[in-house]
């Protein structure tokens, strides 16, 4: 990268990578390749261990749909542990006592 | 050439004391060659015990070497290496000094021939590495590090009763292969799982490591954890119990990444997810499966060194940790941007990376044993790496959105550092006889077969695919997530503060009623003291006291 080009990003052009027309593309190269994994099942043989991880296509398969599985028990799991992330943060705790005789004493 | 003179250990260690009272120009060169001199240590010593002496009366082998030990050992020195190039420039000396006592306590515990030097090394580990989170300098930092302290020197307490049972009953202090028959051997497994972040003690882990420096990170991320699984594979090699303790902090390292917004939080929370995969490993328990949770061990501290490392150098130019409020880091640190893509296909296991030759031996380990379900959830959790470490960090951190931020590229050593330990990521990859060869039982492994590689493509591809598909299920949230911390960091301290202020209350009511009872007795006494003690009192009630003394007085002498 030339400093100049450096400069303009450093200003916020946009770079290559971000423009529509490269996401586009990369869009498209990935589906290809994606596509290609389970073609190629076709020339190559895969032993199974079990019995359904010989299928064409099962990885790609399960792969997805167990990531799916984990993104949605994650998104589950979010609305009952998420606390905001100040949750811990608490002012230091002194003995009511002591809190008393600085009057901070304001919970009870 | 020198012989082999003291332990290995011990040259990390007198090398950290150096580093203390050397010139600060002297600091990095000691620092830089300690660990490089151990390593050559390591490598000059061979099996068997070497090196034995008496401690508190007691026989103990300082060093033993097997092939499995050097190489733990091998991968501690090379980390302390890489931790001190990433740092020496930017960390306090101190926690340079620390850091490679932590480390030589790691090294120490990879060669302890019975269970008290383990124990020793074991402490020294804790003590140092607790030093090392409080270098993050903060509030936070400070109170992560006595809770993990509290931890880790409960699990240390632990261990130490396991150890003492097992000298009780057996007379031994050897490290061997235990079976869980006894109360002495469960305190050792509850002492040593401690460390591996088991469940349900796991939140220690996500709780202190991203409390500290961007250069202390890429230390924790190596020790503590992995000299608890080299100490599973010696101890409890093939015990059942171990392959569901795994696959339990795998799923929860994979779904408490998935949650969390701190960038080091999500890697260390896959720290977790990665020492499961080891610890399943050794609860299969073949030749295969244990040679993979070292081949493992040894790949994951490197890359995840270098994923920290990234994190770390993002961390030191920018000083914000939330990905939400980062991102499109990769138009002004291209090489931090690289190198944590490295990182992260490595953590992935993608084809040509460490983690493929390395983490492919656990899941086959699984097939060979006809475990169908462990297989099965291995391979759904290989995927699930690849969501929560391999995408989901460089992502956030690198891409996502322009968050405004323009960090210039990270210090030339913590560039060379990154770009060592990325080339030891591919190299692995590529030449997978290197790390083979260190392994303990003779390898007769393939990784690289052509179906290998095609359905390993097609799963983290496709898991791929469906983090851009589920990317709007994903938006980072301001939150962190409760864990079982929640008990000690906020249950306990709610209940004892009721406890406290209730007692506190009472404390104060009685001695205000016990003051009123005294005064108005006293009170009443005074005023109306004429009824009883003056000439003018009845002769009966100077009678009854007199009698009444009398009594106390017949009392007192029966009594005393």
């Amino acid at each position: 990268m030339t400093p100049e080009r450096e400069e303009a990003i450093r200003e916020g052009a946009s770079h290559w990578l971000v423009q529509p027309r490269t996401i586009r593309l990369l869009w498209w190269i990935s589906g290809l390749v994606l596509a290609l994994t389970i073609v190629a099942q076709i020339w190559i043989t895969v032993h199974a261990y079990f019995s359904i991880d010989s299928w064409p296509g099962f990885y790609a398969g399960f792969g997805f749909l167990s990531c799916v599985a984990m993104v949605l028990f994650a998104k589950v799991l979010g609305w009952v542990l998420k606390r905001p992330d100040d949750y811990y943060v608490e002012p230091t705790q002194l003995a009511p006592n002591v809190l008393e005789k600085n009057g901070q004493r304001d919970d009870v | 050439m020198f012989e082999f003179a003291m332990p290995p250990a011990f040259i990390l260690i007198t090398g950290a004391l150096l580093v203390a009272v050397a010139r600060p120009a002297m600091r990095p060169v000691i620092a830089l060659l300690a660990p490089l001199m151990t390593l050559y240590a390591i490598w000059q010593i061979p099996d068997g015990v070497q090196l034995t002496t008496t401690f508190l009366g007691y026989q103990i082998e300082l060093v033993e070497g097997s092939a499995l030990r050097r190489m733990f050992a091998t991968v501690f020195a090379l980390m302390a290496f890489g931790g001190v190039l990433f740092a020496f420039r930017q960390s306090k000396w101190y926690e340079l000094s620390a850091a490679m006592i932590y480390a030589a306590g790691a090294i120490g515990v990879s060669f302890a021939g019975d269970l008290i030097t383990l124990f020793i090394f074991w402490e020294l580990m804790a003590l140092f590495s607790t030093v090392v989170v409080w270098c993050g300098g903060t509030e936070s930092a400070r109170a992560a590090g006595i809770r993990y302290a509290i931890v880790h020197l409960t699990g240390g307490l632990i261990l130490k009763i396991g150890i003492e049972g097992i000298y009780v009953a057996t007379g031994s202090l050897e490290i061997q292969a235990l079976t869980l028959d006894s109360f002495a051997a469960w305190m050792i497994f509850i002492g040593v799982l401690i460390n591996a972040a088991a469940p349900p003690i796991s939140a220690w882990l996500a709780d202190a490591y991203p409390e500290s420096s961007p250069m202390g990170g890429v230390f924790l991320s190596a020790f503590t954890t992995k000299t608890s699984v080299l100490a599973l594979i010696l101890l409890f090699p093939g015990q059942p119990l171990l392959v569901w303790i795994g696959l339990f902090m795998i799923f929860y390292g994979i779904i408490f990444a998935l949650l969390e917004n701190d960038m080091r939080r999500i890697l260390s929370y896959s720290i977790v997810n990665q020492v499961g995969f080891m610890v399943t490993a050794i609860g299969i328990g073949s030749e295969l499966a244990l040679n993979g949770a070292a081949a493992h061990a040894f790949s994951h501290i490197i890359y995840k060194a270098l994923l920290f490392m990234s994190a770390g150098a993002v961390l030191y130019q920018t000083g914000v940790r939330k990905c939400s409020e980062l991102g499109g880091l990769f138009r002004t640190m291209p090489l931090t941007t690289v190198c944590g893509i490295i990182g992260a296909l490595a953590i992935s296991a993608f084809p040509f990376t460490s983690g493929f030759v390395s983490k492919s031996m656990i899941s086959s380990a699984a097939g060979y044993e006809h475990l169908e379900i462990v297989w099965f959830l291995l391979i759904a959790a290989s995927a699930g790496v690849f969501l929560h470490a391999g995408i989901k960090f460089p992502w956030f951190v690198f891409f996502q959105k322009d968050s405004g931020l323009r960090p210039p590229e990270a210090p030339w050593n913590m560039r060379i550092a990154m770009v060592l330990f990325a080339a030891a990521c591919i190299v692995i990859g590529l030449f997978p006889n290197l790390l083979y060869g260190l392994l303990p039982y003779p390898v007769d492994y393939e990784p690289y077969t052509a179906e290998h590689v095609v359905t390993q493509l097609q799963l983290l591809l496709f898991a791929g695919l469906a983090f851009f598909v589920l990317l709007p299920l994903m938006k980072r949230t301001e939150t962190i997530s409760l864990d079982v911390d929640w008990i000690y960091r906020r249950a306990i301290p709610v209940v004892a503060g009721k406890i406290d202020r209730g007692l506190n209350t009472a404390n104060e009511d009685a001695s205000k009623r016990l003051l009123g009872l005294g005064t108005s007795l006293m009170k009443g006494l005074k005023e109306s003291s004429y009824r009883y003690f003056s000439s003018r009192a009845p002769m009966g009630h100077t009678a009854l006291w007199m009698a009444a003394v009398l009594a106390l007085f017949l009392v007192m002498t029966l009594i005393i």
